[in-house]
Order: C-alpha cells, then structure tokens, then sequence
C-alpha cells in the first residue's frame, strides 16, 4: 500500500507543553548522540495530540532530534500505526482481521464497520466522528474477535456488541473496554482451571481496562497531563520529572 | 497437569494483587542479590542446565546464547533488549505477563543483563499494547523507587537501569535485528547476519534479544534450580510453557501448562473441549502463523506439544500459539488470510520476499474462490520452494510454510473446490 503525506497539509504544530516536556523526558532514554532512537514515541505522541501525523509535526520532531526530515519521513510511512490523514474526530476503529480473528468472526464485525461508519477503510463517517480500518494481529488472540478503539481494546465480541459500542461512543460514552462477554482477562472462558487460590484481592477490571476506567482517556486527544513519564534513571534526583 | 505450585506466572489473570507489594507476597523479588552475587558463570550454567528454550519462537538455549556475549567489556556496552513485539498471529501470552506480572520480566531483566554484563536493558513493545505499556511502565517506576533497579539494584552491587520502548505496527520489528534499527530509530528492515548482534548489536554494541517469556521465567529458575525447571517436559524440551489457544475450542485462553503436555489433555482440561466434540476437529496451528498447520487426525490422539514431536510432524511449536479450526472453517481462506498478512508485513528489503507475498497471496486468493487450474497448485509450491531460505530474515520461510503445509494435508479440498468450480462455471454464451 503506498502511504503518503495527506495533500491538505495544517501550517504548523507544537506539542502542548506537558507532551513537549513528556518528549524531552523520553530522548533520555538513550545514550548521547542516539537521541533519534526516540523517533516513534515522539510522532506518536504527536499522533495521540493531533489524531493523525502532518508534515509539520514530522518536521518539529526531526528538528528535536537532529534528524534529517526524509528520515523522519521514511519512519511514518513504514510504521502502519501511523494515521496520514485525518480520522474521525472522536475515534478511529482498528478492526483485527487476521486469522484467529477471521475464524471467530472478524468479517462480521467489518460489515458493521461498513454499515455504521462507512463503506470503505479510511473513509470517515458522515457525522465526521469515526473512521476504521482492518488492521492484522493485535495480539489479543485468544480474546477475538477484537477491535482497538483509540487506546483500548474490546474483546470477545459480536456484531450486535460492536454496533453498540459504536452507538455509545456517539452518545459522548466511553464503554469499558476489555471482554465484553463478562470476561475478566484471558482465563478460560467456562471459569478458571488454574490459579484458583490466587483469586483474591482482583480489582473490578483487569490491567489494561482498570487503567482505561481510572484515566477515562480512551479516546481522547492526549495532552501530557494523562501518564505521566517519570525519569528515575536521571542521576540521583530520584525526584519525578513529571512530563 | 501442573500444580499451582509450579506455576511461574501465578498472577497470569490478573486476579491477585498486581502490584509490587503483590508480586513480593507470591515469591518474586525474594534473594535477588544472593543470585546475582553467585556470579556470572553460576548463573549461565543454571541456564544450561535448566534447558530453557527460547520462547520467541525459534528455541534456541537461552544460557548458550548469553554465553556468547563478551565476559569483559573492550569499551563499549552490552546490551540486554527483551523482544516484546509479540507480532505473530495468533500469540498473546506476553501481554499477560506484562499487564498482570511485570515483575517476574523486571526481575528477569536484571538478572539477565547482570549474567551478560550488561547495565541496561530496553524493553520493545509492540505499539498497540498501549495499556500494557502503561502498565509494565508502572511497575518499573515501582521498582526503582523501591531500589530494585537502578544504581547498586536490589542491593547486589550491580547498576542497572531498564527503559521501555515501543515500536508502532510492524511485525517485521519482531525479528530482532529489525528490531534493533527501530529501536534506533530507523525503518525496521532486518539486518544481514553475520555480524551476529551478540558481537554487533544495538549501536554496534554486544547486544542478547531474548523474547518477554524467556526473560521472566529466569529468577523463579535460579531460585528453584535448574534442574527444577528441566524435570517438566521431555528431554531437550524443557520446563513450563504458557500455551495461548484461539478459535474453536470451547473456552480460549492463556494458560501455563508443562511442556509436551499432550494436545487433548492441554484442550479438555483448559479449553473445556473442541467446539461441537472431538469429531469436529479439522486442523491445528500448533505454535503461531508461521508454522504448517496440521489435520485434526494427527492431533486428536497423543499428540505432543513440544519442539520436538512437532517438528517430527514437519510443524512447529513456535510461539506455542495454538490456533484450531473445526469443520466449519474454510481452511484455504484461513492460510490465505496468513498470505495476505505476510504480504503486508514484509519489509521489501529482499525480491523473492517482496515480490513472492504478493505472488503467494493473489493464486492464495484464486484457491479459496476455486478459479484456478488445478496445475496452479504444484506452480504454488514451487514458488514458496524459491522464497524459502533464499531472504535475508525468516520472514520469507514463515511467509512459505503455511502454504506447504495447507498443501501437504489439504490438496484434496483445493482440488475439489477447483474441480466443483468448474462444473458449475457457467458455459459463456456466444455471441
Ligand atoms: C518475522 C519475524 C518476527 C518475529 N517476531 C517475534 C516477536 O514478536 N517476539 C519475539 O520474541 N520473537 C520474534 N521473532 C524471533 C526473534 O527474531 C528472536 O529469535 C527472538 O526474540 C529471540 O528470543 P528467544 O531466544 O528468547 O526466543 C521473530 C522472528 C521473525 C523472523
Ligand atoms: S525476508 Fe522479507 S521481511 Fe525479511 S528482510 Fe527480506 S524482504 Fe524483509
Ligand atoms: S488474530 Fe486478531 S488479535 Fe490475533
């Protein structure tokens, strides 16, 4: 698939100041003079403030890490997690349609992607709200069929459960991600078969959704202020440089 | 079947409490410094002797591969980089442990990069684990504020600090040196071996890759012996195992079993049995998407989950990402889906690849709908002859495999759609 730049193109961006302040944080993860290895969390982050990469944010982060622009560049255009045109302005739907996904259904949750929000991938939605795509393994196998909204993912689904989905997200909701058939995480659906002892002291939900009902920023434009990056490994200031 | 006292990842679920203090209460964090102040060699020869094989996929001896890593340093650094892509189809068993047991992989890590003489390590996980980044990131903070990693960690002498990364959708970044170029910031296009990255890895610094699993499991070994590890499973495949089971089994899950525990044990006991009874089982992928998948009739009866007895069957235990198939599935359409995911992830660097996915893929997609010529077929495996082993990563092979093995034990069910087809193909009317 050719992935190139959108031709409408905003004239600037900036990060916000904690994204700016987050993304300083990350370059000193690496060595000095290696400061590109951080090249995909800050498009990223740039991606998670703006809902997609334009020309200019890969040029303010080329020019925070020294790099040249056309490597910057071949970076966004590989990496298929990085949207080069606008998406929905409330969430872009990832659809997994590989095989694990594909025998348990996957094609179905497709067609309501087709129906609801529109007929082909990238395309965005009337209303201007979603946009979707069918992406390959997201790991979450044993769990499908799934689909990644924003920055979560909702499991063990069905057409009817993904239609749904869609309905509260338009109602300004933001549904509990993770299995959506009463499932905690990746135990056997029937019950546990293993472990039993150790079902004390279970939060309500499992890690990745408990995180998403504590911050509710699922599907927001990230602006710093949710995760902090804290920097222990800079000297002795234990101190938390938050970003 | 296992005991819970043997298990590993006794918070796999998530159900205990996960954080630091929970971690400490089920036994992780406990006599990390007397390990570490075994030394080097004693750490590597337990390795050995537990005969622990990389759970990445490829199975390679994880203590002879920290023993190629350079015993002092000529100037540069080592590297520890744990390999947490975790890309391949149908695997999902390092998320668990990253979301619900991060210690047991901080822990390892430490270790690791000590027996390696490494001071940091860097974590790469694939971009779409978002929350489980967020999650492991938590409990690395955890863990530096408590003094287990940093300077002197866990009071052992050595100084240590582990950062994580992340890519952003790349299966190809799975492979470890194209691992190493995203994780310096490059497209992920696999590197020409040798130099082999345990003499030029990361920054062309000596670097070990080892997959999330491999690592974890590594302090709860030391703290029980190697030999404690190596009396599960058949010789030369040792230890516990997380299985990952997908599609149509009664109740899908993660789960960790003792290796070469036989495929119907491994299904009725965890996955409560085939979907619609034993009768209705067609094929097995026993270990990922890039290994050949398997007719029902082999794996119904006594068949072994491990490295060995599988590749006996020209398979694979690969990621042991156990994908099965009942009779309602369309088994074509099913290896299709694996070519047309392969043609999308390859990085392009090399032509029989490039080109051959794409290849595979469009005669792939003329099998399913039944409109080719039955000679296409042989053409077919011809041509995954020519990918396979003539790239420059295991890409091109695992793009090959699927393919020969839907070939080897479905030709029947290829040749009957094409021959149903043509019966039915309607005669075009002249006009
Ligand atoms: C195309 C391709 C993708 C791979 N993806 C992964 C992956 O997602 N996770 C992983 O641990 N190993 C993956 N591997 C295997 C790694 O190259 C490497 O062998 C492994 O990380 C070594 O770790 P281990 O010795 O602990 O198994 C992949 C290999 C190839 C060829
Ligand atoms: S085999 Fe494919 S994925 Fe691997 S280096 Fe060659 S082109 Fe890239
Ligand atoms: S195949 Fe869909 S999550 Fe793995």
């Amino acid at each position: 698939m050719l992935r190139r730049l959108h031709p409408d193109q905003p004239d600037t961006f900036a990060f916000a100041p904690a994204n700016q302040a987050w993304a300083e944080a990350q370059i000193t993860k690496f060595p000095e003079g290696r400061q590109a290895s951080a090249v995909i969390p800050l498009l990223w982050r740039a991606q998670e403030q703006e809902g997609w990469l334009s020309r200019p944010a890969l040029e303010c982060v080329a020019k925070m890490l020294g790099m040249a622009y056309i490597r910057v560049l071949e970076v966004a255009t590989f990496y298929f997690m990085f949207q080069l045109q606008p998406v929905g302005k409330i969430a872009h739907f990832q659809v997994c349609g590989t095989t694990s996904c594909l025998i348990c259904g996957a094609e179905d949750l497709i067609s309501v992607c087709q129906d609801k929000i529109a007929p082909m991938p990238h395309g965005i939605s009337q209303n201007g709200k979603f946009s979707w795509e069918e992406v390959e393994c997201l790991g979450a196998c044993a769990n499908a069929p799934m689909v990644q909204i924003g920055k979560d993912y909702y499991e063990d689904l069905t057409a009817k459960k993904l239609a749904d989905l869609i309905d509260e997200f338009d109602n300004g909701k933001i549904p509990i991600p993770g299995p959506q058939n009463g499932r905690y995480a990746a135990e056997p659906e029937g019950g546990l078969t293993s472990l039993k002892e150790y079902e004390t002291g279970a939060l309500a939900y499992n890690a990745s959704a408990q995180t998403a009902v504590d911050l509710q920023d699922t599907v927001k434009r990230i602006d710093g202020t949710e995760v902090p990056l804290f920097t222990p490994w800079l000297s002795n200031t234990k101190k938390s440089e938050k970003a | 079947m296992l005991k819970d006292q043997d298990r590993i990842f006794t918070n796999l679920y998530g159900m205990h409490e996960r954080t630091l203090k929970g971690a400490k209460k089920r036994g992780h964090w406990d006599g990390t410094a007397k390990i570490i102040k075994n030394g080097r060699d004693w750490i590597i020869d337990e390795m050995k002797k537990s005969g622990l094989r990389g759970r990445g996929g490829a199975g390679f001896p994880t203590g002879l591969k920290w023993s190629f890593m350079p015993k002092e340093s000529d100037g540069r650094p080592s590297y520890l980089v744990v390999n947490a892509d975790e890309s391949e189809p149908g695997t999902c068993k390092d998320r668990e442990i990253m979301r619900h047991d991060p210690h047991t992989l901080i822990e390892g890590c430490l270790i690791a990069s000590f027996a390696m003489n490494a001071n940091v390590c860097y974590i790469y996980i694939r971009g779409e684990y978002i929350r489980e980044r967020e999650a492991l990131q938590a409990a690395i903070d955890q863990a530096y504020e408590a003094g287990l990693v940093g300077p002197n960690a866990a009071k052992s002498g050595w100084d240590f600090d582990i950062y994580l990364h992340h890519g952003a959708g790349a299966y190809i970044c799975g492979e470890e040196t194209a691992l190493l170029e995203s994780l310096e910031g490059k497209k992920g296009m696999p590197r020409m071996k040798p130099p082999f990255p345990a003499g030029a890895g990361l920054y062309g610094c000596p670097t070990t890759v080892n997959n999330v699993e491999s690592i974890a499991v590594v302090p709860t070994i030391l703290r029980r012996g190697g030999d404690w590890f190596s009396g599960f499973g058949r010789p030369n495949n040792a230890g516990t195992k997380l299985f990952a089971i997908s599609g149509h089994v009664n109740h899908r899950c993660v789960v960790e079993e003792e290796m070469s525990i036989t495929f119907d044990e491994l299904i009725d006991k965890h996955c409560g049995g085939i979907r619609g009874g034993w009768d209705n089982l067609k094929a097995v992928i026993p270990g990922g998407s890039s290994v050949p998948m398997l007719p029902g009739s082999v794996m119904r009866k006594d068949a072994i989950m491990d490295f060995d007895w599988l590749r006996e069957q020209r398979s694979g235990l690969g990621t042991a990402a156990v994908i099965v198939m009942d009779n309602s599935t369309d088994v074509v359409k099913a290896i299709w889906r694996l070519s047309k995911f392969y043609k999308h992830e390859s990085c392009g660097q090399c032509t029989p690849c490039r080109e051959g996915t794409g290849w595979m893929m469009r005669v792939m997609e003329r099998l399913v709908s039944g409109d080719a010529e039955p000679d296409e077929i042989d053409v077919l495996l011809d041509v995954t002859k020519q990918v396979e082993g003539h790239t420059i990563c295991a890409l091109g092979d695992a793009a090959a495999w699927p393919i020969q093995g839907l070939i080897r034990h479905f030709r029947d069910d290829i040749e009957e759609r094409i021959a149903h087809k043509r019966k039915t193909r309607r005669p075009i009317a002249a006009e």
